[in-house]
Protein backbone atom coordinates (compact mmCIF):
# COMPACT_ATOMS: atom_id res chain seq x y z
CA UNK A 1 0.00 0.00 0.00
CA UNK A 2 1.63 3.41 -0.90
CA UNK A 3 0.30 5.18 1.61
CA UNK A 4 2.52 3.31 4.29
CA UNK A 5 5.46 3.26 1.93
CA UNK A 6 5.26 6.95 2.34
CA UNK A 7 5.02 6.74 6.21
CA UNK A 8 7.35 4.50 5.97
CA UNK A 9 9.92 6.26 4.30
CA UNK A 10 8.90 9.64 6.12
CA UNK A 11 9.72 8.05 9.39
CA UNK A 12 12.85 6.28 8.30
CA UNK A 13 14.10 9.90 7.21
CA UNK A 14 13.33 11.25 10.62
CA UNK A 15 15.13 9.00 12.07
CA UNK A 16 18.09 8.70 9.76
CA UNK A 17 17.92 13.12 10.62
CA UNK A 18 17.58 12.61 14.40
CA UNK A 19 20.95 10.28 14.60
CA UNK A 20 22.78 12.94 12.17
CA UNK A 21 21.47 15.78 14.81
CA UNK A 22 22.65 14.25 17.49
CA UNK A 23 26.22 13.47 16.39
CA UNK A 24 29.50 15.51 18.47
CA UNK A 25 30.99 18.02 16.47
CA UNK A 26 33.71 20.61 16.80
CA UNK A 27 34.62 23.73 15.83
CA UNK A 28 35.99 24.33 11.94
CA UNK A 29 39.06 26.33 13.46
CA UNK A 30 40.35 23.24 15.81
CA UNK A 31 39.62 21.03 12.82
CA UNK A 32 41.74 23.17 10.47
CA UNK A 33 44.24 23.71 12.75
CA UNK A 34 44.60 19.38 13.18
CA UNK A 35 44.46 19.21 8.79
CA UNK A 36 46.99 21.69 9.34
CA UNK A 37 49.21 20.48 11.44
CA UNK A 38 49.22 17.12 9.67
CA UNK A 39 50.16 18.65 6.55
CA UNK A 40 53.00 19.71 8.12
CA UNK A 41 54.11 17.06 9.87
CA UNK A 42 54.15 14.54 6.70
CA UNK A 43 55.21 17.65 4.04
CA UNK A 44 59.07 16.77 4.15
CA UNK A 45 58.11 12.82 3.08
CA UNK A 46 55.75 14.37 0.08
CA UNK A 47 58.11 13.32 -2.51
CA UNK A 48 55.17 15.02 -5.40
CA UNK A 49 55.53 18.06 -2.67
CA UNK A 50 59.09 18.50 -1.86
CA UNK A 51 60.61 16.99 -4.87
CA UNK A 52 63.13 14.01 -4.99
CA UNK A 53 66.54 14.18 -6.11
CA UNK A 54 66.84 12.34 -9.93
CA UNK A 55 69.33 9.70 -8.53
CA UNK A 56 66.43 8.68 -5.95
CA UNK A 57 63.79 8.51 -8.12
CA UNK A 58 62.89 5.92 -10.35
CA UNK A 59 60.70 7.72 -12.82
CA UNK A 60 63.46 10.64 -13.56
CA UNK A 61 65.33 9.66 -16.40
CA UNK A 62 69.22 9.44 -15.15
CA UNK A 63 71.77 10.25 -17.58
CA UNK A 64 73.17 7.21 -19.13
CA UNK A 65 76.66 6.05 -17.55
CA UNK A 66 79.16 5.51 -19.94
CA UNK A 67 81.89 3.02 -19.69
CA UNK A 68 85.28 4.18 -20.40
CA UNK B 1 -14.96 -19.44 36.83
CA UNK B 2 -15.37 -18.39 33.31
CA UNK B 3 -13.58 -19.90 30.17
CA UNK B 4 -11.78 -16.62 28.04
CA UNK B 5 -13.13 -17.77 24.26
CA UNK B 6 -11.13 -15.90 21.94
CA UNK B 7 -12.89 -15.62 18.29
CA UNK B 8 -9.54 -15.58 16.51
CA UNK B 9 -8.68 -19.09 14.80
CA UNK B 10 -5.11 -18.66 14.93
CA UNK B 11 -2.68 -17.73 17.40
CA UNK B 12 1.07 -16.92 16.00
CA UNK B 13 3.52 -14.18 15.68
CA UNK B 14 1.63 -10.60 14.36
CA UNK B 15 2.73 -9.56 10.59
CA UNK B 16 2.92 -5.85 11.94
CA UNK B 17 4.85 -6.05 15.28
CA UNK B 18 5.61 -9.33 14.88
CA UNK B 19 4.29 -9.91 19.10
CA UNK B 20 2.74 -13.53 19.46
CA UNK B 21 -0.93 -13.18 20.42
CA UNK B 22 -4.71 -14.44 18.65
CA UNK B 23 -4.41 -12.86 15.35
CA UNK B 24 -7.45 -11.58 13.22
CA UNK B 25 -8.10 -13.33 10.36
CA UNK B 26 -9.12 -10.53 7.87
CA UNK B 27 -9.40 -9.93 4.30
CA UNK B 28 -8.25 -6.54 2.84
CA UNK B 29 -9.03 -7.03 -1.07
CA UNK B 30 -8.97 -10.55 -0.47
CA UNK B 31 -5.58 -10.89 0.48
CA UNK B 32 -5.76 -12.45 4.04
CA UNK B 33 -3.61 -10.18 6.84
CA UNK B 34 -2.79 -11.46 10.06
CA UNK B 35 -2.61 -8.87 12.61
CA UNK B 36 -3.11 -8.84 16.45
CA UNK B 37 -5.95 -7.19 17.20
CA UNK B 38 -3.56 -3.92 18.33
CA UNK B 39 -2.51 -3.77 15.28
CA UNK B 40 -5.51 -4.08 12.91
CA UNK B 41 -7.13 -0.79 15.42
CA UNK B 42 -3.60 0.58 14.36
CA UNK B 43 -4.26 0.24 11.01
CA UNK B 44 -7.73 1.13 10.60
CA UNK B 45 -6.59 4.37 12.63
CA UNK B 46 -3.51 5.27 10.77
CA UNK B 47 -5.56 4.81 7.30
CA UNK B 48 -8.04 7.78 8.77
CA UNK B 49 -5.19 9.92 10.15
CA UNK B 50 -3.22 9.21 7.20
CA UNK B 51 -2.65 13.01 6.25
CA UNK B 52 -2.45 13.95 10.08
CA UNK B 53 0.79 11.34 10.62
CA UNK B 54 2.34 11.92 7.41
CA UNK B 55 1.91 16.29 8.03
CA UNK B 56 3.80 15.22 11.14
CA UNK B 57 6.23 13.75 10.07
CA UNK B 58 7.05 15.96 7.22
CA UNK B 59 7.01 18.65 9.92
CA UNK B 60 9.52 16.90 12.00
CA UNK B 61 11.92 15.85 9.55
CA UNK B 62 11.93 20.15 8.42
CA UNK B 63 12.38 21.06 11.80
CA UNK B 64 14.96 18.67 12.33
CA UNK B 65 16.88 19.82 8.59
CA UNK B 66 16.97 23.05 10.01
CA UNK B 67 18.68 22.09 13.85
CA UNK B 68 20.98 20.42 11.81
CA UNK B 69 21.82 23.34 9.34
CA UNK B 70 21.94 25.39 13.03
CA UNK B 71 24.23 23.19 15.04
CA UNK B 72 26.44 22.99 11.87
CA UNK B 73 26.58 26.66 11.25
CA UNK B 74 27.44 27.36 15.09
CA UNK B 75 30.47 25.88 14.85
CA UNK B 76 31.78 27.49 11.51
CA UNK B 77 33.88 30.27 13.34
CA UNK B 78 36.09 30.70 10.59
CA UNK B 79 36.79 29.45 7.04
CA UNK B 80 39.99 26.95 6.38
CA UNK B 81 41.54 29.20 3.74
CA UNK B 82 41.58 31.54 6.20
CA UNK B 83 43.26 29.34 9.32
CA UNK B 84 45.63 28.35 6.32
CA UNK B 85 47.20 31.79 5.49
CA UNK B 86 49.92 31.60 8.26
CA UNK B 87 51.09 28.63 6.17
CA UNK B 88 53.84 29.10 3.54
CA UNK B 89 53.01 29.20 0.06
CA UNK B 90 54.08 26.35 -1.74
CA UNK B 91 56.38 26.63 -4.27
CA UNK B 92 56.08 26.00 -8.04
CA UNK B 93 56.29 22.11 -8.15
CA UNK B 94 58.48 20.37 -10.82
CA UNK B 95 55.75 17.80 -11.69
CA UNK B 96 55.92 16.46 -15.29
CA UNK B 97 55.26 13.33 -17.33
CA UNK B 98 57.86 10.66 -16.81
CA UNK B 99 56.18 7.82 -18.85
CA UNK B 100 53.53 7.17 -21.26
CA UNK B 101 51.79 3.76 -20.72
CA UNK B 102 50.28 2.68 -24.67
CA UNK B 103 48.62 -0.70 -25.02
CA UNK B 104 45.24 -0.18 -24.31
CA UNK B 105 43.16 -0.02 -27.57
CA UNK B 106 40.17 1.63 -26.40
CA UNK B 107 39.37 3.99 -23.53
CA UNK B 108 41.47 3.54 -20.20
CA UNK B 109 38.61 3.43 -17.19
CA UNK B 110 40.54 2.68 -14.47
CA UNK B 111 43.73 2.56 -13.02
CA UNK B 112 45.15 1.42 -9.46
CA UNK B 113 48.65 0.94 -8.00
CA UNK B 114 50.07 -2.38 -6.33
CA UNK B 115 51.48 -2.43 -2.72
CA UNK B 116 54.61 -2.70 -3.90
CA UNK B 117 54.67 0.27 -5.31
CA UNK B 118 56.21 -0.28 -8.57
CA UNK B 119 53.28 -2.34 -10.59
CA UNK B 120 49.81 -0.86 -11.82
CA UNK B 121 46.87 -2.24 -13.17
CA UNK B 122 44.30 -0.38 -15.30
CA UNK B 123 41.25 -1.71 -17.41
CA UNK B 124 39.69 -0.65 -20.74
CA UNK B 125 36.73 -0.47 -22.76
CA UNK B 126 38.61 -2.78 -24.89
CA UNK B 127 37.64 -5.41 -22.33
CA UNK B 128 41.50 -5.88 -21.36
CA UNK B 129 43.05 -5.54 -18.14
CA UNK B 130 46.95 -5.27 -18.44
CA UNK B 131 49.19 -4.93 -15.27
CA UNK B 132 52.07 -3.06 -16.11
CA UNK B 133 55.58 -2.72 -14.75
CA UNK B 134 55.77 1.48 -13.96
CA UNK B 135 59.91 1.69 -13.73
CA UNK B 136 59.95 -0.41 -17.24
CA UNK B 137 56.91 -0.22 -19.10
CA UNK B 138 56.89 -3.71 -19.72
CA UNK B 139 53.40 -5.15 -19.51
CA UNK B 140 53.70 -8.09 -16.87
CA UNK B 141 50.28 -9.75 -18.06
CA UNK B 142 47.19 -9.38 -19.97
CA UNK B 143 43.49 -10.47 -18.81
CA UNK B 144 40.91 -10.52 -21.41
CA UNK B 145 37.53 -9.94 -19.21
CA UNK B 146 34.49 -7.91 -19.29
CA UNK B 147 35.86 -5.75 -16.78
CA UNK B 148 35.33 -1.88 -16.83
CA UNK B 149 36.15 -0.74 -13.27
CA UNK B 150 38.12 -2.13 -10.95
CA UNK B 151 40.69 -1.48 -7.84
CA UNK B 152 43.45 -3.28 -6.52
CA UNK B 153 42.92 -6.67 -8.06
CA UNK B 154 39.11 -6.96 -7.86
CA UNK B 155 37.50 -6.19 -11.85
CA UNK B 156 33.58 -4.79 -12.34
CA UNK B 157 31.73 -5.45 -15.18
CA UNK B 158 28.57 -4.49 -16.66
CA UNK B 159 27.31 -7.79 -16.01
CA UNK B 160 26.37 -6.38 -12.65
CA UNK B 161 28.98 -8.60 -10.89
CA UNK B 162 32.71 -7.97 -9.44
CA UNK B 163 35.10 -10.46 -9.68
CA UNK B 164 38.62 -11.47 -8.10
CA UNK B 165 41.74 -12.41 -10.02
CA UNK B 166 44.61 -13.47 -8.19
CA UNK B 167 47.53 -11.80 -9.82
CA UNK B 168 50.74 -13.80 -9.03
CA UNK B 169 54.55 -13.51 -10.38
CA UNK B 170 54.51 -16.52 -12.41
CA UNK B 171 53.80 -15.34 -16.08
CA UNK B 172 52.22 -19.39 -16.99
CA UNK B 173 49.50 -19.23 -15.35
CA UNK B 174 46.35 -18.83 -16.87
CA UNK B 175 44.86 -15.85 -14.77
CA UNK B 176 41.53 -15.59 -16.54
CA UNK B 177 40.73 -18.90 -15.50
CA UNK B 178 40.71 -18.19 -11.81
CA UNK B 179 38.84 -15.50 -12.00
CA UNK B 180 35.83 -16.23 -9.05
CA UNK B 181 32.43 -13.90 -8.93
CA UNK B 182 32.18 -12.35 -5.31
CA UNK B 183 29.49 -9.84 -6.20
CA UNK B 184 26.13 -9.51 -7.62
CA UNK B 185 24.09 -6.43 -7.91
CA UNK B 186 20.49 -5.37 -9.63
CA UNK B 187 22.57 -2.65 -12.07
CA UNK B 188 26.04 -2.45 -12.68
CA UNK B 189 29.09 -2.43 -10.66
CA UNK B 190 30.82 1.04 -10.18
CA UNK B 191 33.19 0.49 -7.73
CA UNK B 192 35.19 -1.83 -5.28
CA UNK B 193 38.07 -1.85 -2.68
CA UNK B 194 39.42 -4.20 -0.36
CA UNK B 195 39.20 -4.10 3.17
CA UNK B 196 41.64 -3.97 5.21
CA UNK B 197 42.03 -7.66 5.98
CA UNK B 198 41.84 -8.18 2.37
CA UNK B 199 38.83 -10.87 3.08
CA UNK B 200 36.23 -8.60 2.05
CA UNK B 201 35.26 -6.87 -0.49
CA UNK B 202 33.33 -3.71 -0.55
CA UNK B 203 31.20 -2.54 -3.71
CA UNK B 204 29.33 0.06 -4.91
CA UNK B 205 26.64 -0.34 -7.54
CA UNK B 206 24.14 1.68 -10.24
CA UNK B 207 21.14 0.08 -8.03
CA UNK B 208 21.77 2.94 -5.69
CA UNK B 209 23.47 0.71 -2.67
CA UNK B 210 26.99 -0.12 -1.45
CA UNK B 211 27.36 -4.00 -0.53
CA UNK B 212 29.88 -5.78 1.99
CA UNK B 213 30.89 -9.59 0.70
CA UNK B 214 32.56 -11.94 1.86
CA UNK B 215 35.61 -13.05 -0.75
CA UNK B 216 35.87 -16.70 0.00
CA UNK B 217 32.25 -17.15 0.03
CA UNK B 218 30.59 -14.86 -1.63
CA UNK B 219 28.46 -14.07 0.78
CA UNK B 220 26.42 -10.63 1.20
CA UNK B 221 27.59 -9.50 4.62
CA UNK B 222 26.39 -6.22 5.09
CA UNK B 223 24.32 -3.77 2.51
CA UNK B 224 24.15 -0.15 3.13
CA UNK B 225 20.79 1.71 2.24
CA UNK B 226 20.41 5.59 1.96
CA UNK B 227 21.26 7.19 -1.83
CA UNK B 228 18.51 7.94 -3.83
CA UNK B 229 20.33 7.06 -7.02
CA UNK B 230 23.58 5.46 -8.73
CA UNK B 231 26.52 5.37 -6.46
CA UNK B 232 29.91 5.73 -8.50
CA UNK B 233 32.45 5.63 -5.99
CA UNK B 234 33.63 4.68 -2.99
CA UNK B 235 36.43 4.99 -0.48
CA UNK B 236 37.73 3.09 2.48
CA UNK B 237 39.14 5.32 5.54
CA UNK B 238 42.37 4.77 5.90
CA UNK B 239 43.02 3.74 9.48
CA UNK B 240 43.95 0.27 10.28
CA UNK B 241 40.84 -0.42 12.84
CA UNK B 242 38.67 1.47 10.22
CA UNK B 243 35.17 0.55 10.05
CA UNK B 244 33.77 3.62 7.93
CA UNK B 245 33.62 4.50 4.10
CA UNK B 246 32.77 7.52 2.26
CA UNK B 247 30.15 7.17 -0.90
CA UNK B 248 29.39 9.67 -3.51
CA UNK B 249 26.49 9.62 -6.12
CA UNK B 250 24.00 11.00 -8.45
CA UNK B 251 22.03 12.01 -5.63
CA UNK B 252 24.74 14.62 -5.40
CA UNK B 253 25.15 13.51 -2.38
CA UNK B 254 28.18 11.89 -0.42
CA UNK B 255 27.54 10.08 2.76
CA UNK B 256 29.72 7.92 5.68
CA UNK B 257 29.01 4.57 6.49
CA UNK B 258 29.76 2.70 9.43
CA UNK B 259 30.41 -1.01 8.22
CA UNK B 260 29.42 -3.13 11.04
CA UNK B 261 26.01 -1.92 11.61
CA UNK B 262 25.23 -1.05 7.86
CA UNK B 263 24.11 2.73 9.66
CA UNK B 264 24.54 5.77 7.55
CA UNK B 265 26.49 7.91 10.19
CA UNK B 266 26.52 11.26 8.10
CA UNK B 267 25.73 12.72 4.99
CA UNK B 268 26.79 16.03 2.88
CA UNK B 269 25.13 17.74 0.12
CA UNK B 270 26.59 20.68 -1.57
CA UNK B 271 27.54 19.78 -4.39
CA UNK B 272 25.45 20.96 -7.35
CA UNK B 273 25.68 17.62 -9.41
CA UNK B 274 26.68 13.87 -9.91
CA UNK B 275 29.76 13.03 -7.22
CA UNK B 276 32.11 11.41 -9.58
CA UNK B 277 34.66 10.53 -6.78
CA UNK B 278 35.61 10.03 -3.38
CA UNK B 279 38.34 10.20 -1.78
CA UNK B 280 39.75 10.24 1.95
CA UNK B 281 42.55 12.63 3.35
CA UNK B 282 45.28 10.61 4.46
CA UNK B 283 44.90 11.15 8.19
CA UNK B 284 41.50 9.36 7.78
CA UNK B 285 39.23 13.51 9.29
CA UNK B 286 38.13 14.50 6.02
CA UNK B 287 37.46 13.39 2.62
CA UNK B 288 37.30 15.38 -1.03
CA UNK B 289 34.95 14.73 -3.70
CA UNK B 290 34.92 15.51 -7.38
CA UNK B 291 31.62 16.32 -9.14
CA UNK B 292 30.06 17.22 -12.15
CA UNK B 293 29.12 20.30 -11.47
CA UNK B 294 33.35 21.22 -12.30
CA UNK B 295 33.99 21.72 -8.48
CA UNK B 296 35.70 19.78 -6.51
CA UNK B 297 34.92 20.05 -2.19
CA UNK B 298 36.43 19.07 0.97
CA UNK B 299 34.99 17.77 3.94
CA UNK B 300 35.91 17.56 6.87
CA UNK B 301 34.39 14.42 9.44
CA UNK B 302 34.27 15.60 12.58
CA UNK B 303 33.65 19.34 11.96
CA UNK B 304 30.75 17.77 10.19
CA UNK B 305 30.59 20.09 7.20
CA UNK B 306 32.50 21.51 3.48
CA UNK B 307 35.37 23.20 4.58
CA UNK B 308 36.55 24.35 0.73
CA UNK B 309 35.59 24.75 -2.66
CA UNK B 310 38.33 23.87 -5.21
CA UNK B 311 36.90 26.08 -8.79
CA UNK B 312 37.51 28.62 -10.75
CA UNK B 313 35.89 30.73 -13.38
CA UNK B 314 37.69 28.70 -16.26
CA UNK B 315 36.87 25.44 -14.87
CA UNK B 316 34.18 24.61 -16.50
CA UNK B 317 34.58 21.11 -17.09
CA UNK B 318 33.31 18.02 -14.74
CA UNK B 319 36.03 16.16 -12.50
CA UNK B 320 36.13 12.65 -12.71
CA UNK B 321 38.57 11.44 -10.31
CA UNK B 322 40.63 13.13 -7.20
CA UNK B 323 43.58 11.66 -5.13
CA UNK B 324 45.67 13.48 -2.48
CA UNK B 325 49.37 13.64 -2.45
CA UNK B 326 51.23 11.19 0.70
CA UNK B 327 50.90 14.47 3.11
CA UNK B 328 47.40 15.11 1.90
CA UNK B 329 48.41 18.91 1.18
CA UNK B 330 48.14 18.64 -2.54
CA UNK B 331 44.90 17.14 -4.38
CA UNK B 332 45.24 15.69 -7.78
CA UNK B 333 42.11 16.34 -9.79
CA UNK B 334 41.71 14.81 -13.45
CA UNK B 335 38.78 16.54 -15.52
CA UNK B 336 36.68 15.93 -18.09
CA UNK B 337 38.94 18.83 -20.21
CA UNK B 338 41.58 16.38 -20.52
CA UNK B 339 43.67 18.23 -17.77
CA UNK B 340 44.63 17.50 -14.00
CA UNK B 341 44.41 20.53 -11.74
CA UNK B 342 46.66 20.54 -8.66
CA UNK B 343 45.00 22.51 -5.55
CA UNK B 344 46.70 23.60 -2.77
CA UNK B 345 44.42 21.65 -0.20
CA UNK B 346 44.86 24.04 2.49
CA UNK B 347 44.80 27.52 0.43
CA UNK B 348 42.10 26.77 -1.65
CA UNK B 349 44.36 27.62 -4.45
CA UNK B 350 45.37 25.96 -7.95
CA UNK B 351 49.26 25.10 -8.22
CA UNK B 352 49.67 23.86 -10.60
CA UNK B 353 47.69 22.88 -14.19
CA UNK B 354 49.04 19.27 -15.74
CA UNK B 355 48.69 19.29 -19.76
CA UNK B 356 49.43 15.77 -21.76
CA UNK B 357 46.20 13.79 -22.38
CA UNK B 358 44.39 14.18 -25.56
CA UNK B 359 41.57 13.22 -24.19
CA UNK B 360 39.31 13.19 -20.78
CA UNK B 361 41.24 12.06 -17.42
CA UNK B 362 39.22 9.23 -16.19
CA UNK B 363 41.37 8.77 -13.03
CA UNK B 364 44.06 9.75 -11.42
CA UNK B 365 45.66 7.90 -8.74
CA UNK B 366 49.32 8.79 -6.46
CA UNK B 367 51.23 5.44 -6.03
CA UNK B 368 51.21 4.04 -2.08
CA UNK B 369 54.55 5.28 -1.72
CA UNK B 370 53.83 8.94 -3.00
CA UNK B 371 56.56 9.52 -5.46
CA UNK B 372 54.57 9.12 -8.55
CA UNK B 373 50.84 10.14 -9.87
CA UNK B 374 49.09 7.55 -12.88
CA UNK B 375 46.95 9.19 -14.91
CA UNK B 376 44.51 7.13 -16.95
CA UNK B 377 42.58 8.95 -19.91
CA UNK B 378 40.22 8.20 -22.33
CA UNK B 379 42.97 8.72 -25.02
CA UNK B 380 43.74 5.25 -24.62
CA UNK B 381 47.02 5.86 -22.53
CA UNK B 382 48.37 6.20 -18.85
CA UNK B 383 50.60 8.92 -17.80
CA UNK B 384 52.95 8.40 -15.24
CA UNK B 385 53.99 11.75 -13.58
CA UNK B 386 56.63 12.88 -10.95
Amino acid sequence: MSTNNNIAQARKLVEQLRIEAGIERIKVSKAAADLMSYCDQHARSDPLLVGVPTSENPFKDKKPCIIL
Amino acid sequence: MCDQTFMAATFGPCDSCGKASPLMNIYIKSEAINYCSFCVEMMACQQLQKGETLQSLKKESDSLKKKLEEERGKLNDVELHQVAEKVEVLSSLSIKTRRVLKGHGNKVLCVDWCKDKRRLVSSSQDGKAIVWDAFTLNKVSEISLSVFYFDSNAQNGLDNKCSVVPLSLDKNENLAAKKKSVAMHTNYVSGCTFTNSDMQLLTSSGDGTCALWDVESGQLLQSFHGHTADVLSLDLAPSETGNTFVSGGCDMKANVWDMRSGQNIQSFESHESDINCVRYYPSGDAFASASDDATCRFYDLRADREVAVYQKDSVIFGASSVDFSLSGRLLFAGYNDYTINVWDVLKGTRVSILFGHENRVSRVRVSPDGTALCSASWDNTLRIWA
